[in-house]
């Protein structure tokens, strides 16, 4: 086995962080490839039982990332997401989860160069943070 | 605004009292059906009723200390649409508390329904009731009762009220059009009877009741009372946090589930019409299974246990207001109410919020500001 490298979950909508994702690998800029995105259509729809699954099979970190407030293409969706992180941020720590493996973004389509930065940070903090502990035992 | 009367106790009999109160009620006209605990003539078990015809409200027991279900579901089914007809419903504090939970979830309206809110000592789970209440229910009522006034406290032989109820902090009501009150009240002759809303007030008026008050001692009874339940509580706090702090814990806390979703249909505050769990989303087909078991090495079967309860956690917890029926309805006797109380204790604080506490809060996760919390995106907004 090689050097531990983070998985990271990162819902992304369509409109905005998805499209700065997209910008992000046409401009070939370089982020780590541990990050899975799931284009969702706004990250009003995430549930914070996706995110909750995503732990629970093992994802290191999640990333929930979206328009900035006022731009999404929903009117609200990304300010109902907000609220479920601060929901999640409350209920997975009691279970052991870092804080710092729950993130939001704003991310807005132009923002390719953010895009890769945050993902590179996030891979940083959570290498340094070391696998979950679903990862590490077997949790049935 | 409030106005309080008193019932006079005949005879010292408590349940006799408020029997012929309630048919006394019903009698004068002004609602139309009432729903209350009565014990079931075919089997001495107490469940809610709906009475229209006073003359069938002989077996009414609103001391029981038992409730085999949160009657706010009862409550919501009787509500949730237009009604031209009045209803009163008589029920325990965390009934109403839930009750309110759900008319802010649209799923029940408080128009057409005069909330009797009863002081409430605590309850034995569905089979210790069983096992206290013997042959004769209300006889059995009027011995929780006593031993509660005499100081003996809850207990019997083995049995004691539900851990619930022993951390509950609402012993009184609070959201009621009207209360009835025993806690810190001499019982011996009378019980307290207070109008909180004008729909209390009209019912309150037609009854002649003379004038009663609300006495220092009751003040200071219900004060005592709630300063015990806050301590149990935050005791049951501290050690559920410690057993369910990582993964492995919380895996060996629930590792009797045998996800039967009970505690979901118990659960007065699990508004979802159709949960995702017993839909197809969780209809995975058999080769799944084999490829989760053959990427991991071994798998629980059924699955998604913890999923499960988590996922609970996140859509309802905010709304538990801890009447611990789940814990009652779980048939492997997982302390399932301790684990949401204290989840749910976290995430009401998150959010400054409390459930049942009045109907004007927004539930958390139905509302959103634009401005609010970003310190989740590192100061952006």
């Amino acid at each position: 086995m090689g050097e531990y490298e983070p998985t990271i979950i990162a819902f992304v909508c369509n409109w905005c962080t998805y499209t700065a994702a997209d910008l992000a690998g046409t401009s070939r800029l370089a982020y780590p490839s541990n990050t899975r995105l799931i284009r969702m259509m706004c990250t009003g729809m995430v549930d914070p039982k996706y995110v909750i699954k995503a732990f629970l099979e093992g994802a290191d970190a999640v990333l929930i990332s979206g328009c900035h407030p006022g731009d999404c293409h929903y009117i609200n969706g990304n300010f109902k997401a907000r609220r479920r992180v601060k929901l999640l941020k409350e209920i997975l720590p009691h279970f052991g989860f870092d804080k710092r493996r729950i993130r939001l973004a704003w991310i807005g389509a132009s923002e390719g160069v953010d895009f890769a930065k945050t993902m590179r940070e996030m891979a940083a903090e959570i290498k340094e943070l070391g696998p979950t502990e679903v990862r590490e035992q077997m949790v049935l | 605004m409030a106005k309080t009367v008193k019932i006079e106790v005949k005879e010292q009999n408590l349940l006799a009292t408020l029997q012929k109160f309630f048919k006394t009620l019903l009698q004068n006209g002004d609602i139309d059906a009432l729903l209350v605990p009565q014990h079931l003539p075919m089997k001495n078990s107490v469940m809610p009723t709906l009475v229209a015809d006073p003359e069938k409200i002989d077996g009414v027991d609103p001391l029981a200390p038992v409730f085999p279900m949160n009657s706010a579901k009862v409550v919501s089914k009787l509500t949730r649409r237009p009604l031209d007809e009045k209803i009163a419903v008589v029920l325990r504090p965390c009934e109403i508390r839930a009750f309110i939970e759900l008319v802010k979830l649209k799923q029940g309206e408080t128009e057409n329904v005069v909330l009797i809110g009863m002081d409430c000592y605590g309850a034995y789970g569905n089979v210790d009731y069983t096992r206290f209440a013997g042959d004769d229910g209300s006889d059995a009522s009027l011995r929780f009762y006593e031993n509660v006034v005499s100081g003996k406290g809850t207990a019997w032989e083995d049995i004691d009220i539900s851990p619930a109820c022993k951390a509950c902090e609402h012993p009184v009501p609070e959201h009621a059009d009207m209360v009835i009150g025993f806690v810190g009240v001499d019982t011996k002759d009378q019980l307290l009877l207070k109008a909180i809303t004008a729909s209390g007030e009209n019912l309150l008026e037609k009854l002649g009741l003379p004038e009663g008050e609300e006495t220092e001692d009751r003040k200071k009874a219900i004060e005592n009372l709630v300063s015990e339940r806050i301590s149990y509580r935050d005791k049951m706090f501290d050690e559920t946090s410690e057993a369910t702090s990582d993964i492995k814990k919380l895996t060996a806390y629930l590792g009797n589930c045998v996800n039967c979703y009970n505690c979901r249909v118990a659960c007065p505050v699990c508004y979802c019409k159709e949960c995702v769990f017993v839909t197809d989303v969780f209809d995975h087909e058999p080769s799944q299974y084999l490829k989760w078991a053959k990427r991991k090495g071994i798998i629980k079967m059924p699955t998604d246990t913890i999923f499960y309860h988590m996922t609970r956690l996140a859509h309802m917890s905010t709304a538990c207001i801890g009447c611990g029926q789940c814990s009652n309805a779980c048939p492997n006797d997982i302390p399932v109410m301790e684990i949401f109380r204290t989840i749910a204790s976290y995430t009401q604080k998150a959010f400054d919020y409390e459930a049942g506490r009045s109907l004007e809060d927004e539930p958390p996760l139905s509302v959103f500001r634009e401005v609010e919390y970003n310190e989740l995106t590192g100061g952006k907004d």
